[in-house]
Protein backbone atom coordinates (compact mmCIF):
# COMPACT_ATOMS: atom_id res chain seq x y z
CA UNK A 1 0.00 0.00 0.00
CA UNK A 2 2.70 2.45 1.03
CA UNK A 3 4.58 1.45 -2.05
CA UNK A 4 1.67 2.28 -4.33
CA UNK A 5 1.38 5.75 -2.83
CA UNK A 6 5.09 6.45 -3.26
CA UNK A 7 4.82 5.28 -6.85
CA UNK A 8 1.95 7.65 -7.48
CA UNK A 9 3.97 10.42 -5.85
CA UNK A 10 6.90 9.58 -8.05
CA UNK A 11 4.75 9.82 -11.17
CA UNK A 12 3.40 13.16 -9.98
CA UNK A 13 6.88 14.55 -9.36
CA UNK A 14 7.99 13.21 -12.73
CA UNK A 15 5.14 14.97 -14.53
CA UNK A 16 5.79 18.26 -12.75
CA UNK A 17 9.56 18.17 -13.22
CA UNK A 18 9.34 17.21 -16.88
CA UNK A 19 6.85 19.96 -17.72
CA UNK A 20 8.84 22.64 -15.93
CA UNK A 21 12.10 21.32 -17.37
CA UNK A 22 10.67 21.42 -20.89
CA UNK A 23 9.37 24.94 -20.26
CA UNK A 24 12.88 26.11 -19.38
CA UNK A 25 14.33 24.24 -22.32
CA UNK A 26 11.64 25.44 -24.73
CA UNK A 27 13.50 28.45 -26.22
CA UNK A 28 16.34 26.15 -27.27
CA UNK A 29 13.92 23.55 -28.62
CA UNK A 30 12.01 26.22 -30.51
CA UNK A 31 15.22 27.57 -32.04
CA UNK A 32 16.13 24.04 -33.06
CA UNK A 33 12.76 23.46 -34.72
CA UNK A 34 12.79 26.86 -36.45
CA UNK A 35 16.23 26.18 -37.89
CA UNK A 36 14.68 23.41 -40.02
CA UNK A 37 11.77 25.50 -41.31
CA UNK A 38 11.49 27.66 -44.38
CA UNK A 39 11.49 31.38 -43.61
CA UNK A 40 7.76 31.53 -44.38
CA UNK A 41 6.95 28.64 -42.04
CA UNK A 42 9.13 30.20 -39.35
CA UNK A 43 6.71 33.11 -38.97
CA UNK A 44 3.52 31.20 -39.83
CA UNK A 45 0.41 32.26 -37.93
CA UNK A 46 -0.51 30.16 -35.98
CA UNK A 47 2.97 28.81 -35.21
CA UNK A 48 3.82 25.35 -36.51
CA UNK A 49 5.49 22.93 -34.12
CA UNK A 50 6.42 19.65 -35.75
CA UNK A 51 4.28 19.22 -38.83
CA UNK A 52 6.24 21.06 -41.48
CA UNK A 53 8.55 20.23 -44.33
CA UNK A 54 11.88 19.82 -42.60
CA UNK A 55 14.71 21.36 -44.55
CA UNK A 56 18.42 21.73 -43.95
CA UNK A 57 18.56 24.58 -46.43
CA UNK A 58 19.16 27.19 -43.70
CA UNK A 59 22.26 25.42 -42.53
CA UNK A 60 23.77 25.24 -45.98
CA UNK A 61 22.86 28.87 -46.67
CA UNK A 62 24.45 30.07 -43.44
CA UNK A 63 27.55 27.98 -44.04
CA UNK A 64 27.96 29.08 -47.64
CA UNK A 65 26.95 32.69 -47.78
CA UNK A 66 28.16 34.41 -44.71
CA UNK A 67 31.24 34.85 -42.61
CA UNK A 68 30.09 31.93 -40.56
CA UNK A 69 32.99 29.56 -41.29
CA UNK A 70 35.48 32.28 -40.38
CA UNK A 71 33.63 33.06 -37.14
CA UNK A 72 33.50 29.37 -36.26
CA UNK A 73 37.23 29.00 -36.91
CA UNK A 74 37.91 32.08 -34.81
CA UNK A 75 35.79 30.77 -31.93
CA UNK A 76 37.62 27.46 -31.94
CA UNK A 77 41.08 29.02 -32.15
CA UNK A 78 40.36 31.60 -29.46
CA UNK A 79 38.66 29.22 -27.02
CA UNK A 80 41.21 26.44 -27.42
CA UNK A 81 44.19 28.78 -27.63
CA UNK A 82 43.34 30.75 -24.51
CA UNK A 83 42.67 27.51 -22.65
CA UNK A 84 45.99 25.93 -23.59
CA UNK A 85 47.90 29.09 -22.72
CA UNK A 86 46.05 29.32 -19.42
CA UNK A 87 46.75 25.68 -18.55
CA UNK A 88 50.44 26.06 -19.33
CA UNK A 89 50.72 28.99 -16.94
CA UNK A 90 48.33 27.63 -14.30
CA UNK A 91 49.47 24.01 -13.88
CA UNK A 92 52.87 24.85 -12.35
CA UNK A 93 51.35 27.53 -10.13
CA UNK A 94 48.53 25.31 -8.87
CA UNK A 95 50.93 22.42 -8.39
CA UNK A 96 53.28 24.52 -6.29
CA UNK A 97 50.48 25.97 -4.20
CA UNK A 98 48.91 22.57 -3.55
CA UNK A 99 52.08 20.64 -2.70
CA UNK A 100 54.50 23.23 -1.37
CA UNK A 101 52.12 25.57 0.44
CA UNK A 102 53.76 28.57 2.05
CA UNK A 103 52.52 31.14 4.51
CA UNK A 104 51.17 33.34 1.78
CA UNK A 105 49.60 30.69 -0.47
CA UNK A 106 46.09 31.47 0.69
CA UNK A 107 46.59 35.20 0.16
CA UNK A 108 47.95 34.63 -3.34
CA UNK A 109 44.96 32.45 -4.23
CA UNK A 110 42.48 34.98 -2.91
CA UNK A 111 44.27 37.82 -4.65
CA UNK A 112 44.10 35.90 -7.93
CA UNK A 113 40.38 35.45 -7.48
CA UNK A 114 39.96 39.13 -6.73
CA UNK A 115 41.35 40.00 -10.17
CA UNK A 116 38.38 38.09 -11.59
CA UNK A 117 36.06 40.53 -9.84
CA UNK A 118 37.43 43.52 -11.72
CA UNK A 119 34.64 44.87 -13.94
CA UNK A 120 35.77 44.69 -17.54
CA UNK A 121 34.37 48.10 -18.33
CA UNK A 122 36.83 49.65 -15.88
CA UNK A 123 39.76 48.76 -18.12
CA UNK A 124 38.00 48.98 -21.49
CA UNK A 125 39.66 52.04 -22.94
CA UNK A 126 43.24 51.24 -21.88
CA UNK A 127 42.89 47.85 -23.48
CA UNK A 128 41.58 49.29 -26.73
CA UNK A 129 44.41 51.82 -26.66
CA UNK A 130 47.11 49.25 -25.91
CA UNK A 131 45.75 46.92 -28.58
CA UNK A 132 45.82 49.68 -31.19
CA UNK A 133 49.27 50.79 -30.07
CA UNK A 134 50.63 47.24 -30.37
CA UNK A 135 48.79 46.79 -33.67
CA UNK A 136 46.90 43.73 -32.45
CA UNK A 137 43.35 45.11 -32.55
CA UNK A 138 40.95 42.62 -34.15
CA UNK A 139 43.47 39.79 -33.96
CA UNK A 140 43.05 36.28 -32.58
CA UNK A 141 46.22 36.70 -30.56
CA UNK A 142 44.75 39.61 -28.61
CA UNK A 143 41.63 37.66 -27.72
CA UNK A 144 43.59 34.55 -26.81
CA UNK A 145 45.65 36.60 -24.35
CA UNK A 146 42.74 38.60 -22.92
CA UNK A 147 40.47 35.60 -22.46
CA UNK A 148 43.35 33.65 -20.92
CA UNK A 149 43.86 36.47 -18.42
CA UNK A 150 40.22 36.78 -17.40
CA UNK A 151 39.90 33.02 -16.92
CA UNK A 152 43.31 32.33 -15.39
CA UNK A 153 42.07 32.78 -11.79
CA UNK A 154 39.37 30.15 -12.36
CA UNK A 155 41.85 27.75 -13.96
CA UNK A 156 44.38 28.11 -11.14
CA UNK A 157 41.64 27.75 -8.57
CA UNK A 158 40.09 24.63 -10.09
CA UNK A 159 43.44 22.93 -10.60
CA UNK A 160 44.43 23.80 -7.03
CA UNK A 161 41.31 22.14 -5.61
CA UNK A 162 41.89 19.05 -7.75
CA UNK A 163 45.59 18.81 -6.91
CA UNK A 164 44.89 19.18 -3.22
CA UNK A 165 42.86 15.99 -3.33
CA UNK A 166 45.91 14.02 -4.42
CA UNK A 167 47.32 12.45 -1.24
CA UNK A 168 50.68 13.94 -0.29
CA UNK A 169 51.94 10.59 1.04
CA UNK A 170 52.27 9.28 -2.47
CA UNK A 171 54.60 12.13 -3.31
CA UNK A 172 56.62 11.58 -0.17
CA UNK A 173 56.92 7.89 -0.96
CA UNK A 174 58.16 8.74 -4.40
CA UNK A 175 60.67 11.17 -2.91
CA UNK A 176 61.89 8.54 -0.46
CA UNK A 177 62.48 6.23 -3.39
CA UNK A 178 64.75 8.91 -4.74
CA UNK A 179 62.51 10.27 -7.45
CA UNK A 180 63.66 13.62 -8.76
CA UNK A 181 61.30 16.57 -8.99
CA UNK A 182 61.03 15.96 -12.70
CA UNK A 183 60.14 12.30 -12.49
CA UNK A 184 57.86 13.04 -9.55
CA UNK A 185 55.81 15.34 -11.73
CA UNK A 186 56.02 13.20 -14.83
CA UNK A 187 55.30 9.72 -13.49
CA UNK A 188 53.51 10.19 -10.20
CA UNK A 189 51.58 13.40 -10.38
CA UNK A 190 50.54 13.74 -13.98
CA UNK A 191 48.55 10.50 -14.24
CA UNK A 192 46.66 11.40 -11.05
CA UNK A 193 46.09 14.99 -12.08
CA UNK A 194 44.90 14.35 -15.62
CA UNK A 195 41.16 14.00 -14.87
CA UNK A 196 41.18 17.32 -13.00
CA UNK A 197 43.11 19.01 -15.79
CA UNK A 198 40.67 17.62 -18.36
CA UNK A 199 37.63 19.00 -16.53
CA UNK A 200 39.33 22.34 -16.10
CA UNK A 201 40.03 22.49 -19.82
CA UNK A 202 36.41 21.64 -20.59
CA UNK A 203 34.94 24.34 -18.35
CA UNK A 204 37.40 26.91 -19.58
CA UNK A 205 36.60 26.25 -23.23
CA UNK A 206 32.92 26.78 -22.40
CA UNK A 207 33.62 30.07 -20.63
CA UNK A 208 35.89 31.34 -23.40
CA UNK A 209 33.45 30.29 -26.13
CA UNK A 210 30.59 32.23 -24.57
CA UNK A 211 32.51 35.34 -23.47
CA UNK A 212 30.64 38.29 -24.95
CA UNK A 213 32.21 41.52 -23.78
CA UNK A 214 35.78 41.52 -25.04
CA UNK A 215 34.98 39.36 -28.05
CA UNK A 216 32.41 41.92 -29.21
CA UNK A 217 34.36 45.07 -28.43
CA UNK A 218 37.88 44.05 -29.47
CA UNK A 219 37.02 42.56 -32.87
CA UNK A 220 35.53 43.81 -36.10
CA UNK A 221 35.69 41.12 -38.80
CA UNK A 222 38.98 39.24 -39.05
CA UNK A 223 39.07 37.84 -35.52
CA UNK A 224 35.32 38.03 -34.81
CA UNK A 225 34.16 34.80 -33.17
CA UNK A 226 30.59 33.46 -33.11
CA UNK A 227 29.44 35.77 -30.29
CA UNK A 228 30.19 38.79 -32.45
CA UNK A 229 28.92 37.14 -35.63
CA UNK A 230 25.56 36.37 -34.03
CA UNK A 231 25.36 39.91 -32.62
CA UNK A 232 25.48 41.21 -36.20
CA UNK A 233 22.05 39.63 -36.71
CA UNK A 234 20.53 42.14 -34.29
CA UNK A 235 19.78 44.78 -36.94
CA UNK A 236 17.64 43.16 -39.67
CA UNK A 237 13.96 42.43 -39.08
CA UNK A 238 11.58 40.22 -40.99
CA UNK A 239 12.34 37.08 -42.94
CA UNK A 240 15.43 35.76 -41.23
CA UNK A 241 14.28 33.71 -38.26
CA UNK A 242 15.12 30.35 -39.78
CA UNK A 243 18.65 31.41 -40.71
CA UNK A 244 19.21 33.08 -37.35
CA UNK A 245 18.10 29.83 -35.73
CA UNK A 246 20.41 27.71 -37.85
CA UNK A 247 23.37 29.98 -37.08
CA UNK A 248 22.44 29.94 -33.38
CA UNK A 249 22.11 26.17 -33.17
CA UNK A 250 25.50 25.69 -34.79
CA UNK A 251 27.00 28.23 -32.37
CA UNK A 252 25.64 26.60 -29.22
CA UNK A 253 25.52 22.89 -30.05
CA UNK A 254 29.15 21.96 -29.34
CA UNK A 255 29.16 23.87 -26.06
CA UNK A 256 25.80 22.47 -24.98
CA UNK A 257 27.17 18.98 -25.38
CA UNK A 258 30.38 19.82 -23.52
CA UNK A 259 28.38 21.59 -20.84
CA UNK A 260 26.28 18.54 -20.14
CA UNK A 261 29.44 16.61 -19.42
CA UNK A 262 30.81 19.22 -17.05
CA UNK A 263 27.85 19.95 -14.74
CA UNK A 264 29.74 19.01 -11.61
CA UNK A 265 32.88 20.91 -12.54
CA UNK A 266 30.74 23.96 -13.12
CA UNK A 267 29.84 24.13 -9.44
CA UNK A 268 33.44 23.66 -8.39
CA UNK A 269 34.82 26.09 -10.92
CA UNK A 270 32.37 28.91 -10.46
CA UNK A 271 31.92 28.91 -6.70
CA UNK A 272 35.64 28.71 -5.94
CA UNK A 273 35.02 25.81 -3.60
CA UNK A 274 32.59 27.76 -1.44
CA UNK A 275 29.82 25.23 -2.08
CA UNK A 276 30.51 21.52 -1.87
CA UNK B 1 58.87 18.24 4.50
CA UNK B 2 59.36 20.95 1.95
CA UNK B 3 63.01 21.66 1.47
CA UNK B 4 64.57 25.02 0.83
CA UNK B 5 65.16 23.98 -2.73
CA UNK B 6 61.59 22.91 -3.41
CA UNK B 7 60.34 26.15 -1.91
CA UNK B 8 62.42 28.15 -4.32
CA UNK B 9 61.19 25.97 -7.16
CA UNK B 10 57.61 26.51 -6.02
CA UNK B 11 58.06 30.25 -6.05
CA UNK B 12 59.44 30.04 -9.55
CA UNK B 13 56.43 28.01 -10.66
CA UNK B 14 53.92 30.47 -9.24
CA UNK B 15 55.76 33.48 -10.60
CA UNK B 16 54.44 33.50 -14.20
CA UNK B 17 50.79 33.33 -13.12
CA UNK B 18 51.26 36.06 -10.53
CA UNK B 19 53.23 38.21 -12.95
CA UNK B 20 50.70 38.14 -15.81
CA UNK B 21 47.78 38.77 -13.48
CA UNK B 22 49.63 41.60 -11.78
CA UNK B 23 50.37 43.26 -15.11
CA UNK B 24 46.81 42.60 -16.29
CA UNK B 25 45.41 44.23 -13.20
CA UNK B 26 47.78 47.11 -12.69
CA UNK B 27 48.63 48.48 -16.12
CA UNK B 28 45.12 49.07 -17.53
CA UNK B 29 43.73 50.06 -14.15
CA UNK B 30 46.43 52.67 -13.62
CA UNK B 31 45.77 53.98 -17.12
CA UNK B 32 42.06 54.27 -16.39
CA UNK B 33 42.89 56.03 -13.15
CA UNK B 34 45.19 58.41 -15.03
CA UNK B 35 42.58 59.18 -17.71
CA UNK B 36 39.89 59.69 -15.10
CA UNK B 37 41.72 62.80 -13.93
CA UNK B 38 42.27 64.08 -17.48
CA UNK B 39 40.08 65.89 -19.96
CA UNK B 40 40.59 63.51 -22.86
CA UNK B 41 38.32 63.68 -25.90
CA UNK B 42 40.33 62.33 -28.87
CA UNK B 43 37.61 63.10 -31.44
CA UNK B 44 37.93 66.80 -30.68
CA UNK B 45 41.66 66.73 -30.14
CA UNK B 46 41.35 67.70 -26.49
CA UNK B 47 43.89 66.36 -24.06
CA UNK B 48 44.55 68.08 -20.76
CA UNK B 49 46.34 65.91 -18.23
CA UNK B 50 45.19 67.07 -14.82
CA UNK B 51 41.79 68.51 -14.21
CA UNK B 52 41.30 67.22 -10.66
CA UNK B 53 38.10 65.49 -9.72
CA UNK B 54 35.85 67.29 -12.18
CA UNK B 55 35.24 64.13 -14.27
CA UNK B 56 34.04 62.33 -11.17
CA UNK B 57 31.94 65.32 -10.25
CA UNK B 58 30.23 65.57 -13.61
CA UNK B 59 29.81 61.81 -13.90
CA UNK B 60 28.20 61.43 -10.49
CA UNK B 61 26.03 64.54 -10.70
CA UNK B 62 24.68 63.86 -14.20
CA UNK B 63 21.11 62.61 -14.28
CA UNK B 64 22.17 59.65 -16.45
CA UNK B 65 24.37 58.35 -13.61
CA UNK B 66 21.55 58.20 -11.08
CA UNK B 67 19.25 56.64 -13.65
CA UNK B 68 21.92 54.10 -14.60
CA UNK B 69 22.46 53.16 -10.95
CA UNK B 70 18.70 52.78 -10.53
CA UNK B 71 18.45 50.63 -13.66
CA UNK B 72 21.38 48.49 -12.52
CA UNK B 73 19.81 47.96 -9.11
CA UNK B 74 16.43 47.03 -10.59
CA UNK B 75 18.01 44.69 -13.07
CA UNK B 76 20.28 42.93 -10.57
CA UNK B 77 17.54 42.68 -7.93
CA UNK B 78 15.00 41.41 -10.44
CA UNK B 79 17.30 38.76 -11.84
CA UNK B 80 18.49 37.71 -8.38
CA UNK B 81 14.93 37.32 -7.06
CA UNK B 82 13.85 35.21 -10.01
CA UNK B 83 16.94 33.02 -10.04
CA UNK B 84 17.13 32.48 -6.28
CA UNK B 85 13.44 31.69 -5.77
CA UNK B 86 13.27 29.66 -8.96
CA UNK B 87 16.59 28.01 -8.17
CA UNK B 88 15.51 26.90 -4.69
CA UNK B 89 12.25 25.49 -6.04
CA UNK B 90 13.96 23.70 -8.91
CA UNK B 91 16.66 22.32 -6.63
CA UNK B 92 14.02 20.89 -4.28
CA UNK B 93 12.04 19.56 -7.23
CA UNK B 94 15.05 17.87 -8.81
CA UNK B 95 15.83 16.26 -5.45
CA UNK B 96 12.50 14.40 -5.46
CA UNK B 97 12.22 10.79 -6.65
CA UNK B 98 11.26 10.76 -10.33
CA UNK B 99 11.80 9.05 -13.65
CA UNK B 100 14.47 10.47 -15.94
CA UNK B 101 15.97 12.79 -13.34
CA UNK B 102 19.21 13.11 -15.29
CA UNK B 103 17.38 14.26 -18.41
CA UNK B 104 15.33 16.87 -16.55
CA UNK B 105 18.55 18.15 -15.02
CA UNK B 106 20.07 18.49 -18.46
CA UNK B 107 17.00 20.36 -19.75
CA UNK B 108 17.12 22.79 -16.84
CA UNK B 109 20.82 23.61 -16.98
CA UNK B 110 21.01 23.95 -20.77
CA UNK B 111 20.35 27.74 -20.93
CA UNK B 112 23.57 28.41 -19.03
CA UNK B 113 25.60 27.13 -21.97
CA UNK B 114 23.90 29.30 -24.57
CA UNK B 115 26.09 32.24 -25.53
CA UNK B 116 24.62 35.59 -24.40
CA UNK B 117 24.21 37.02 -27.89
CA UNK B 118 22.28 33.95 -29.05
CA UNK B 119 19.90 33.89 -26.11
CA UNK B 120 19.28 37.63 -26.33
CA UNK B 121 18.53 37.47 -30.07
CA UNK B 122 16.37 34.36 -29.82
CA UNK B 123 14.25 35.96 -27.10
CA UNK B 124 14.16 39.31 -28.86
CA UNK B 125 13.02 38.00 -32.23
CA UNK B 126 11.26 34.74 -31.68
CA UNK B 127 9.49 35.48 -28.41
CA UNK B 128 9.24 39.21 -27.76
CA UNK B 129 8.81 40.47 -31.34
CA UNK B 130 5.44 42.18 -31.62
CA UNK B 131 4.70 40.96 -35.16
CA UNK B 132 6.10 37.46 -35.28
CA UNK B 133 7.06 36.57 -31.71
CA UNK B 134 5.52 33.55 -29.99
CA UNK B 135 4.21 35.70 -27.14
CA UNK B 136 2.25 37.79 -29.63
CA UNK B 137 0.58 34.66 -30.98
CA UNK B 138 -0.17 33.62 -27.43
CA UNK B 139 -1.72 37.01 -26.67
CA UNK B 140 -3.80 36.87 -29.85
CA UNK B 141 -4.85 33.32 -29.04
CA UNK B 142 -6.09 34.52 -25.65
CA UNK B 143 -7.91 37.38 -27.37
CA UNK B 144 -5.56 40.06 -26.08
CA UNK B 145 -3.78 42.88 -27.86
CA UNK B 146 -0.17 41.86 -28.71
CA UNK B 147 2.32 43.51 -26.44
CA UNK B 148 5.58 45.02 -27.66
CA UNK B 149 7.83 43.75 -24.88
CA UNK B 150 11.12 45.36 -25.77
CA UNK B 151 9.75 48.89 -26.17
CA UNK B 152 6.91 48.74 -23.61
CA UNK B 153 8.71 46.80 -20.89
CA UNK B 154 12.36 46.75 -21.96
CA UNK B 155 13.86 46.37 -18.49
CA UNK B 156 11.51 43.52 -17.66
CA UNK B 157 12.34 41.82 -20.97
CA UNK B 158 16.07 41.95 -20.34
CA UNK B 159 15.53 40.68 -16.80
CA UNK B 160 13.63 37.70 -18.25
CA UNK B 161 16.39 36.93 -20.74
CA UNK B 162 19.23 37.11 -18.23
CA UNK B 163 17.26 35.32 -15.50
CA UNK B 164 16.65 32.50 -17.96
CA UNK B 165 20.40 32.25 -18.50
CA UNK B 166 21.30 32.30 -14.80
CA UNK B 167 18.51 30.15 -13.35
CA UNK B 168 20.49 26.98 -14.21
CA UNK B 169 23.52 28.28 -12.30
CA UNK B 170 21.49 28.93 -9.16
CA UNK B 171 19.66 25.62 -9.53
CA UNK B 172 22.84 23.61 -9.97
CA UNK B 173 24.61 25.11 -6.96
CA UNK B 174 21.55 24.96 -4.72
CA UNK B 175 20.94 21.37 -5.82
CA UNK B 176 24.47 20.51 -4.72
CA UNK B 177 23.68 22.08 -1.35
CA UNK B 178 20.29 20.35 -1.04
CA UNK B 179 21.86 16.98 -1.72
CA UNK B 180 24.34 17.48 1.11
CA UNK B 181 21.47 17.88 3.59
CA UNK B 182 21.35 14.89 5.91
CA UNK B 183 18.22 12.89 5.26
CA UNK B 184 18.13 11.70 8.87
CA UNK B 185 17.34 15.16 10.12
CA UNK B 186 14.54 15.56 7.59
CA UNK B 187 13.14 12.11 8.33
CA UNK B 188 13.18 12.84 12.06
CA UNK B 189 11.21 16.04 11.42
CA UNK B 190 8.78 14.14 9.24
CA UNK B 191 8.27 11.51 11.94
CA UNK B 192 7.56 14.23 14.44
CA UNK B 193 4.83 15.37 12.11
CA UNK B 194 6.35 18.64 10.98
CA UNK B 195 4.46 19.79 7.88
CA UNK B 196 6.30 20.44 4.61
CA UNK B 197 6.31 24.22 5.00
CA UNK B 198 7.84 24.01 8.47
CA UNK B 199 10.46 21.52 7.35
CA UNK B 200 11.35 23.86 4.51
CA UNK B 201 11.48 26.94 6.71
CA UNK B 202 13.32 25.55 9.73
CA UNK B 203 15.58 22.89 8.26
CA UNK B 204 16.05 23.23 4.51
CA UNK B 205 16.28 27.00 4.17
CA UNK B 206 18.82 27.49 7.00
CA UNK B 207 20.89 24.70 5.47
CA UNK B 208 20.79 26.47 2.10
CA UNK B 209 21.56 29.93 3.45
CA UNK B 210 25.28 29.70 2.79
CA UNK B 211 24.84 28.45 -0.76
CA UNK B 212 22.25 31.17 -1.38
CA UNK B 213 24.69 33.80 -0.15
CA UNK B 214 27.38 32.47 -2.46
CA UNK B 215 24.99 32.43 -5.43
CA UNK B 216 23.90 36.00 -4.68
CA UNK B 217 27.47 37.29 -4.44
CA UNK B 218 28.81 35.51 -7.51
CA UNK B 219 25.80 36.38 -9.63
CA UNK B 220 25.91 40.01 -8.53
CA UNK B 221 29.50 40.30 -9.67
CA UNK B 222 28.67 38.84 -13.07
CA UNK B 223 25.34 40.68 -13.38
CA UNK B 224 26.93 44.05 -12.70
CA UNK B 225 28.75 43.66 -16.00
CA UNK B 226 25.86 42.49 -18.17
CA UNK B 227 26.68 43.76 -21.61
CA UNK B 228 25.84 41.62 -24.64
CA UNK B 229 22.18 41.19 -23.72
CA UNK B 230 21.68 44.96 -23.69
CA UNK B 231 23.92 45.48 -26.71
CA UNK B 232 21.82 43.34 -29.04
CA UNK B 233 18.35 44.10 -27.67
CA UNK B 234 17.89 47.78 -26.81
CA UNK B 235 21.43 49.13 -27.14
CA UNK B 236 20.86 50.98 -23.87
CA UNK B 237 17.71 52.76 -25.00
CA UNK B 238 14.32 52.88 -23.20
CA UNK B 239 15.78 53.05 -19.71
CA UNK B 240 17.92 49.93 -19.92
CA UNK B 241 21.23 51.75 -19.58
CA UNK B 242 23.09 50.17 -16.70
CA UNK B 243 26.23 51.59 -15.14
CA UNK B 244 28.39 49.26 -17.24
CA UNK B 245 26.57 50.30 -20.38
CA UNK B 246 26.80 53.99 -19.53
CA UNK B 247 30.56 53.72 -19.12
CA UNK B 248 30.83 51.80 -22.39
CA UNK B 249 28.88 54.51 -24.21
CA UNK B 250 30.93 57.34 -22.71
CA UNK B 251 34.19 55.65 -23.60
CA UNK B 252 33.56 54.11 -27.01
CA UNK B 253 30.51 55.88 -28.42
CA UNK B 254 30.89 59.51 -27.36
CA UNK B 255 34.66 59.10 -26.91
CA UNK B 256 34.77 61.13 -23.73
CA UNK B 257 37.58 59.09 -22.24
CA UNK B 258 38.06 61.18 -19.10
CA UNK B 259 34.43 61.02 -18.10
CA UNK B 260 34.08 57.35 -19.00
CA UNK B 261 37.22 56.45 -17.06
CA UNK B 262 35.89 58.16 -13.96
CA UNK B 263 32.74 56.06 -14.40
CA UNK B 264 34.88 52.96 -14.85
CA UNK B 265 36.70 53.61 -11.58
CA UNK B 266 33.37 54.04 -9.80
CA UNK B 267 32.20 50.70 -11.26
CA UNK B 268 35.41 49.07 -10.02
CA UNK B 269 34.87 50.44 -6.51
CA UNK B 270 31.25 49.24 -6.40
CA UNK B 271 32.20 45.76 -7.60
CA UNK B 272 34.99 45.58 -5.03
CA UNK B 273 32.62 46.25 -2.17
CA UNK B 274 30.69 43.11 -3.12
CA UNK B 275 33.86 41.17 -3.87
CA UNK B 276 35.15 41.74 -0.33
CA UNK B 277 32.17 39.85 1.12
CA UNK B 278 32.61 37.01 -1.33
CA UNK B 279 36.32 36.79 -0.60
CA UNK B 280 35.63 36.47 3.12
CA UNK B 281 33.41 33.45 2.57
CA UNK B 282 35.83 31.83 0.14
CA UNK B 283 38.77 32.56 2.44
CA UNK B 284 37.06 31.01 5.44
CA UNK B 285 36.33 27.90 3.43
CA UNK B 286 39.96 27.62 2.44
CA UNK B 287 40.97 27.05 6.06
CA UNK B 288 38.98 23.87 6.54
Amino acid sequence: MARAISRRKKIMWTALAWSLGLLIFFPILWTFLTSFKSEATAIADPPVFFMFDWTTENYTTVLERSNYPLALTNSIIIAVGSTILGIVIAVPAAWAMAFVPGKRTKDVLLWMLSTKMLPAVGVLYPLVLLAKWLGVMDSRLLLIVVLMLINLPIIVWMLYTYFREIPGEILEAARMDGASLKSEILYVLTPMALPGIASTILLNIILAWNEAFWTILLTTVDAAPLTKFIASFSAPEGLFYAKLSAASIMAIAPILIMGWFSQKQLVRGLTFGAVK
Amino acid sequence: MATQQSKAAARLMIAPAVFVLLVWMLVPLCMTLYFSFADYRPMRGVFETWIGFSNYESFVTSSSFLRAVGTTLWMVTGILSITIIGGVLFALLLDQPMFGQGIVRILVIAPFFVMPTVSALVWKNMFFNVDNGLFSYLYKFLGLQPFDFLSQAPLFSIIVIVAWQWLPFATLILLTAVQSLSSEQLEAAEMDGAPGIKRFWYIILPHLSRAITVVILIQTIFLLSIFAEIFVTTNGAFGTRTLTYLVYQRVLESQNIGLGSAGGIIAVILANIIAIFLMRIVGKNLDN
